[in-house]
């Protein structure tokens, strides 16, 4: 039994459909992470289940009570927004309080909880300074705290990190993971940024159009993406053409080069194939790797990876290989033979 | 509820703000007994008092705009250039004629500028028109230098001034040339407040006893009875002409303006 | 050589317009407010100051600021009504645009013009007096109102007082965050607790700023009364004028003690107002 349930939620402004049918069941504790290009309706979703958006349709549940038509302030959620939303006028602590003073928490409790939460946030000595003393990391963290305080039953961030340094993004990031697992609380995180996605969450819708067009752990998503969007979406990709000669069997050519695909395929006469630039390498493996041959055409020094690009019959072909210190990476132009295991292509519908 | 009371709120604004000016027009059209004519309209337009005041008080704002236009443009244009130190100084002056009252500003100029004074302004005609046009200048100051100074600061004037110089361009031509077109806008908006401003202005004319479109006004009060209307409805009239020249002015350089970076 | 002249040709270039604020804004208020602390033979005092005790000056102020007071309190209340109502009150757009457009025309439309309106509308034979004496058998003059009178002058004064009140506060109302109601609602508060609590707490310091602007605004305001009563109404700037005019007060160091006191009046409200001003900014940015 889940503890979130969205089912067939649509939602459409005038003649706009922005979410057209979405399902998604979030397990108690699980943090779960709408990832899309902006437009994509995720923000939509998210303000629906905040209850700032009324469905058209479809339903909402949290701990099995429907909660598709009451108002946000009856919910019991937590939220997070992008920047800015701290109450200007009221100190750190106070903001914190916030939630627990409406709910009518008494002072000397609500007290005692707000110390908890800045202590949980790491910022223990700033109750009495003003949102506008703080730096945008500061800020955010408070909002998480003021999210948590009155212990909602779901916790939703909206593209929280998206206004602040890139630094301070990545270590915020895991700080809020970490909380959202000390306090097990279901966690719905908004973001277009799919390295952020992959990297905190249980697990990853990626929408399209007001569609899920995948949900699934971030090594599914990332590993196996189910669609052309799914796949270029998340990550870099090589595509590769083939040609089917067996379809029962996976049969296919590459550039005349015959090879065997893991699983059987619909019958078809050309597929479109998919290789992760970490897939391909500048050398042969194993007996089992196809060849091609190429030319470099740049290197991207980028530290502990190189990105190496490259034309293997007249495509691009990007591939990422690890700093060796006794390796010096190849020079621009060089010919050299590029090599993948079959196994590693992901065949690409639709 | 929430729309009920903004809808509440607005149509008593509406209300209080109509009220007075059907009033007004209503009123302005009552002169001929038992009909409604144009006739306070006529006797207005062929007063020749109506006529010397207005073109009186019409010259005065010309004259001012020019003025505050010739003082503040340069002035700005410099300020931000040479001397940014001094903005801060800038911003203050220009605050001050909003803190001071205007009629505790004309008693200082009648004091200081009398028939017994080194600079005996008031002795004369000449003079007192010169003073009145100061004044109004002093009275347009904050909303003139603000047009402006917002005008320059929406393009990189040291850049602009720089890249004329090099092409051989003195100060002159780099101020009408360069500057002034575009801060034409700018200047624009000042002018048509300016002229709002001035037209039916009151004290500084009665107390430096011009024969302006103010006083005139005051006097067809005291005087008449359904000629004041008719002057309001002309002055509401022109007050709204030069803030619709505002709006086309600011609307018109949105395709104009140089976009800044 | 070419350092040493460059200083003062620098400065050459704002000398122009530093002569002019000399000459004509800053002696003659330097002059009126060294002339409330000198007697007529040229010797320091504080007579002059000692004699706005006296109960006409004293009355004439006390009424000067009731009017600015009620006239900026009603103009400040209705002004912000209207203000939210277009902003933030899901009235349509379109309705905002004009709203501001007309705030613009009718807070520059002061003056003697202004109390004409007023009197062809509310004095003995105005089109509202006649229309509610001829159609609905009230006549409001038999019940006490005179256009000629506090309430009278007050009305007027909100006329342009509601429509500055509306362009400087909505440039505040536009700085509440959508955000910061969505997180008050999603803590559970209400829309009341939201204003209460959150939108009035922020809005304050520009509210009391605007309030002290537009007392300041009524306070120096003298050709409405003038048009309106007639220099009839004994308040501060009417006061003035007519000294200035002929030295009613049979004391000319008298009138500069009067201009002093209105400018430290309209000096306060204005510093009020800047205070009030950078402390909102702080927080709305």
């Amino acid at each position: 039994m889940s503890f979130l349930t969205l089912s067939g939620l649509q939602k459409s402004f005038g003649p706009n459909n922005v979410v057209k049918s979405f399902d998604l069941d979030v397990q108690k504790g699980e943090f779960v992470s709408l990832l899309g290009p902006s437009g994509c309706g995720k923000t939509t979703v998210l303000r629906m289940v905040a209850g700032f958006e009324t469905p058209s349709k479809g339903t909402i549940s949290i701990d099995g009570q429907d909660v598709t038509h009451l108002r946000p302030n009856q919910r019991n959620i937590g939220m997070v927004f992008q920047a800015y939303a701290l109450f200007p006028n009221l100190t750190v602590a106070q903001n914190v309080g916030f939630g627990l003073k409406i709910k009518g928490v008494s002072a000397s409790e609500s007290k005692d909880r707000v110390a908890d939460m800045l202590r949980l946030i790491g910022l223990p000595a700033l109750g009495d300074r003003y949102p506008f003393q703080l730096s945008g990391g500061q800020q955010q963290r408070v909002a998480l705290a003021r999210a948590l305080a009155p212990q909602p039953r779901v916790l939703l961030l909206d593209e929280p990190l998206s206004a602040l340094d890139a630094k301070i993004r990545v270590s915020l990031r895991l700080e809020m993971r970490e909380i959202q697992q000390k306090l097990g609380i279901t966690t719905i995180f908004v973001t277009h940024d799919q390295e952020e996605a992959l990297s905190i969450s249980d697990r990853v819708v990626v929408m399209n159009a007001g569609i899920a067009d995948q949900v699934g752990t971030p090594f599914e998503i990332y590993n196996q993406p189910k669609t052309c969007f799914v796949a270029n979406f998340v990550g870099t990709l090589n595509t590769l053409e083939a040609t089917v000669k067996d379809a029962a069997t996976g049969r296919i050519s590459i550039n005349g080069i015959l090879t065997t695909l893991p699983a059987p395929l619909a019958s078809g006469a050309a597929i479109g194939l998919a290789l992760r630039p970490e897939s391909v390498h500048l050398t042969q493996r194993t007996e089992a790797d196809i060849t091609l041959p190429a030319t470099i055409t740049s290197v991207h020094f980028m530290g502990s990876v190189i990105r190496v690009q490259a034309t293997a019959a007249g495509k691009p072909m990007a591939l990422d290989t690890f700093n060796r210190p006794d390796t010096p990476p190849p020079l621009i132009g060089a010919a050299v033979n590029l090599s993948f295991h079959p196994r590693d292509l992901i065949v690409l519908q639709g | 509820m929430k729309r009920a009371f903004a809808w509440a709120a607005f149509t008593f604004g509406l209300v209080y703000f109509f009220l007075p000016l059907a009033g007004m027009v209503e009123f302005s059209l009552k002169m001929r007994r038992g009909t409604y004519s144009l006739d306070a309209y006529a006797s207005v337009l062929n007063d020749p008092q109506f006529r010397a005041t207005f073109g009186y008080s019409a010259m005065m704002a010309l004259l001012t705009i020019i003025f505050g236009v010739v003082l503040v443009v340069p002035t700005v244009f410099w300020v931000r250039l040479k001397l940014p130190k001094l903005r801060p100084v800038m911003e203050f002056i220009t605050l001050l004629p909003l803190v001071i009252p205007p009629i505790v500003i004309v008693f200082g100029y009648i004091r200081l500028y009398n028939t017994s004074s080194w600079l005996p302004l008031t002795g004369s005609a000449t003079g007192s028109d010169i003073l009145l046009m100061i004044g109004y200048s002093v009275l347009s100051l904050p909303y003139m230098y603000r047009a402006v100074d917002t005008g320059l600061a929406a393009i990189d004037v040291r850049t602009l001034t720089e890249a004329a110089q090099s092409l051989g361009a003195g100060w002159i031509t780099v101020l009408a040339k360069v500057i002034l077109p575009n801060v034409l806008v700018a200047v624009l908006s000042g002018a048509f407040l300016t002229f709002a401003i001035v037209i039916g202005e009151y004290v500084f004319a009665a107390l430096l006893d011009r024969p302006a479109f103010g006083p005139y006004l005051v006097w067809s009060g005291g005087n008449k009875a359904y000629e004041p209307a008719a002057l309001a409805v002309m002055t509401f009239a022109l007050t709204w002409a030069c803030m619709a020249l505002i709006q086309l002015a600011t609307r018109f350089s949105k395709h104009t303006r140089m976009q800044p970076k | 050589m070419p350092n040493l002249r460059k200083l003062p040709l620098v400065w050459l270039g704002a000398a122009p317009f530093l002569i002019y604020a000399v000459l004509f804004l800053l002696l003659p208020t330097a002059n009126i407010i060294t002339g409330a602390f000198f007697n007529a033979e040229g010797h320091l005092t504080l007579a002059n100051l000692a004699n706005l005790f006296k109960p006409e000056i004293v009355n004439a102020f006390a009424l000067s600021i009731r009017l600015s007071l009620s006239s900026a309190v009603f103009g400040c209340l209705i002004g912000f009504a209207i203000a939210v109502a277009v902003s933030l009150g899901g009235l349509p757009p379109r309705l905002r645009a004009v709203t501001m457009t007309f705030s613009g025309v009718a807070s520059n439309f002061a003056g003697v013009p202004l109390s004409f309106a007023y009197l062809a509308t509310l004095g003995r034979v105005g089109f509202v007096t006649v229309l509610l004496r001829d159609t609905f058998g009230v006549n409001i003059y038999g019940l006490g109102f005179n256009m000629i009178s506090f309430w009278g002058l007050t009305m007027a004064y909100v006329f342009f007082q509601i429509p500055l009140m509306i362009l400087i506060i909505t440039p505040a109302i536009d700085g509440l965050k959508r955000e910061w109601r969505e997180a008050s609602e999603v803590l559970g508060a209400t829309h009341v607790q939201y204003w209460r609590m959150i939108a009035l707490p922020v809005l304050w310091p520009s509210l009391l700023g605007t309030l002290a602007l537009l007392f300041a605004n009524a306070f120096g305001a003298v050709a409405t009364a003038i048009a309106l009563t007639g220099s009839m109404l004994s308040i501060a700037p009417i006061l003035l004028f007519n000294q200035i005019r002929g030295d009613v007060l049979q004391d000319p160091h008298l009138g500069y003690a009067l201009a002093f006191a209105m400018i430290m009046i309209t000096g306060v409200s204005n510093l009020i107002y800047i205070i009030m001003r950078t402390r909102s900014e702080r927080w709305i940015k």
